[in-house]
């Protein structure tokens, strides 16, 4: 384990997002306040939940540009399931959600694991695919508040101890991930595949079915993702999260989960998401246009990919000298 | 990313004695298959819609490729280098907003293609920096420029558009140089001619294979991989330009979301002319006649008034069945083999 240099990693990232924020607050300190900064934190929370989902994907070695849309996709489902059925009780919706983004996630999976099909090829594919079934299904219509049911819409928002349920769902997926990637073999071997899938095989480790695994880890919470986000915001539409997929990646990139596989934590993911979430909500309140926003994400992940990779090459100049002492 | 290592397989591959004769070669080529699914196409179209095989129809058709079709060739040679490019519609927007904002500022026509032209090439160029120079993945790369192009043209214009470009600039996209040939459909014919010149006859083209099927080979037989790989982000940012001028000029306006997608119908495009994904091998005449598969599919379901995002499914299916397809096929031909 390189757990040194992921620590010091970060903590420079927990010291820039502290900066910023402190940068913001000393010329407005209402952003600070407790109450603000849970909400910033109940606004991210869409995003904490698929980057860490991206975050295994990721490690294995391949890509999963097909969240947004999944979400997109199962959004519409349940608020359709909801007009037509305005009994159905949440948890069933919940099940539903998270059953059909997960299914979504395997017909990923299954492409890329049995017909060996480049993980980018595949999710560009489905994005559209499932980008354009939401259109097939809705008929380009949206889906209004008035027409879902009370119950369906105040799940995420309904506050428990403080907090409203969206912001313990991402908390509880914080911890969930915290102990698959630690404490669990499954999490073993997304770090095995992504490090050196070679000698991940000689180890016993089914390559292909730990990408597929992680397809529909992202996948099933994309597809809850897709319930709280439609139940928070009262509108399921074609273009929901459009774009979102990039978001979730920069924040992968930015909390120093490394695209070629294998190096990452929850804790970069998490403070990645959490990086990008402050920026959005304080660009408003130190009033510029939110039409910055995606310059400024797509700026985090140059930045921030170039930063990881000039930090790992130094790495290995060093290895390289030594070797060189050595003959 | 898996995208730069292939992986041909533990026994090797088989060299025959002697080539195949090349009318041998053409027969079973992918380019055959995809020249008999073109001319299907074309048959279907012009049962399917009574309107279809009229000239200047079959003249529209062709805009639904001509500019997609520009950035396929450079970018085929791209993909076939073991890169990629994601940003090249974000480009496009990039340099439209630049040739709207100089529109503002008074320029004419010929400074307009100057500072687009010149755009696609400092963003091809800061691609290629960031992927040659800090040897970085190309798809990282591409995808945070993606978001910063089109990022800086959201700044600039907001909601806004840029309008009043000049009647001569109107030209390069809505021009006719003779009867129903239109001045895209020339450049994109004179385009192809060159790509293929470049690709497949000059010693540039061959280095392309060579770094795409295997870079440190290429480094050891004195090929610089990392300036054969710069120039070809240049070319991709140079083509970009190219696209843009043409959509800008075919549409006469510049809106922040301009050619949004289009990167994904790039990709397809070049996939589809049998250009492999991981690099390696692929050829311009294969991406031609997939530009003219793709436009004529889009445009006979735009006659049957089939929507655009419908056709986006058809075009996500068409991505994933391309690649998988040869895939199957070759299992099963390697299962009755043994």
């Amino acid at each position: 384990m390189i757990r040194p240099l992921m620590k010091s990693r970060e903590t420079i990232l927990a010291a820039a997002i502290l900066v910023l924020v402190l940068a913001i607050a000393t010329r407005f300190p209402g952003f600070v306040a407790p109450s603000n900064l849970a909400n910033v934190f109940n606004d991210t929370s869409p995003l904490i939940i698929l980057a860490l989902g991206q975050m295994v994907v990721i490690l294995t070695r391949c890509i999963d540009l097909s969240v947004a849309a999944n979400l997109a996709l199962t959004g519409m489902v349940v608020a359709m399931l909801n007009m037509a059925m305005p009994g159905l009780p949440v948890p069933v919706i919940l099940a539903l959600a998270i059953s059909l983004g997960a299914l979504m996630g395997l017909v990923n999976g299954l492409l890329v694991w049995k017909l060996d099909i480049p993980p980018i090829v595949v999710t560009l594919g489905t994005m559209t695919i499932y980008r354009g079934i939401i259109f097939v299904i809705s008929g380009g219509e949206w889906i209004n508040a008035h027409e879902m049911s009370d119950a369906f819409k105040a799940f995420p928002r309904e506050v428990v101890l403080g907090l409203p349920v969206l912001s313990w769902i991402a908390i509880a997926v914080v911890i969930g991930f915290i102990v698959l990637v630690g404490r669990t073999p499954l999490g073993r071997a997304f770090f095995a595949v992504g490090g050196n899938p070679h000698a991940a095989v000689y180890t016993g480790i089914n390559v292909g079915l730990t990408q597929c695994a992680a397809y529909v880890i992202s996948g099933a919470l994309a597809g809850l993702t897709g319930y709280l986000w439609v139940a928070r915001y009262a509108v399921a539409y074609v273009d929901i999260a459009g774009g979102f997929e990039l978001e979730v990646v920069a924040a992968c990139v930015i909390g120093g989960i490394s695209i070629a596989g294998g190096i990452g934590s929850v804790g970069g993911a998490l403070l990645g998401a959490l990086f990008l979430g402050i920026v959005k909500n304080a660009l408003p309140v130190i009033n510029i246009s939110p039409f910055w926003q995606l310059a400024i994400s797509g700026s985090a992940i140059i930045i921030a990919v170039a930063f990881n990779a000039t930090s790992s090459r130094a790495k290995g100049r060093v290895i390289l000298k030594k070797a060189e002492h050595a003959a | 990313m898996s995208l730069a290592t292939p992986d041909t397989g533990a026994q090797g591959r088989q060299i025959p004695d002697r080539l195949k004769s090349p009318l041998q070669r053409f027969l079973v080529s992918w380019e055959l298959l995809l020249l008999i699914v073109a001319v299907a196409v074309f048959t279907l179209n012009s049962f399917a819609s009574p309107y279809f095989l009229d000239p200047w129809n079959l003249s529209d058709a062709t805009f639904n490729f001509t500019e997609k079709a520009m950035i396929a060739f450079a970018m085929g040679l791209l993909i076939i280098s073991g890169e990629i490019d994601l940003s090249v519609a974000s480009i496009i927007a990039l340099a439209s907003t630049a040739m709207g904002f100089a529109v503002q500022m008074g320029a004419d026509t010929p400074v307009l293609v100057m500072i687009g032209l010149g755009t696609g090439l400092l963003c091809g160029a800061f691609n290629g920096f960031l992927v040659t120079g800090f040897g970085l993945p190309s798809i990282v790369v591409t995808i945070g420029t993606m978001s910063l192009f089109r990022g800086i043209s959201y700044i600039v214009l907001g909601d806004k558009a840029y309008t009043g470009y000049p009647s001569s600039f109107a030209f390069f996209g809505q021009g006719y140089v003779w009867w129903v040939i239109s001045f895209e459909f020339v450049l994109f014919a004179l385009l192809a001619i060159v790509f293929a010149v470049i690709l497949h006859k000059t010693n540039f083209g061959r280095a392309v294979y060579v770094v795409g099927n295997n870079p440190v080979g290429a480094l050891f037989s004195g090929i610089r991989v990392p300036r054969v790989k710069f120039a070809l982000f240049l070319i991709t940012g140079l083509m970009s330009g190219v696209a843009a001028i043409c959509l800008t000029s075919r549409l006469g306006a510049t809106r922040p979301s301009i050619a949004f997608g289009w990167e994904l119908e790039v990709v397809t495009m070049v996939v589809l002319g049998g250009v492999n994904i991981l690099g390696g091998s692929g050829s311009i005449p294969g991406v031609v006649i997939a530009a003219f598969v793709m436009g004529m599919v889009t445009f006979g379901f735009g006659l049957l008034n089939v929507p655009g995002i419908v056709m986006s499914i058809f075009i996500g299916l068409l991505l994933i069945a391309v690649i998988a397809l040869p895939r199957i096929a070759g299992r099963i031909l390697a299962r009755r083999k043994a």
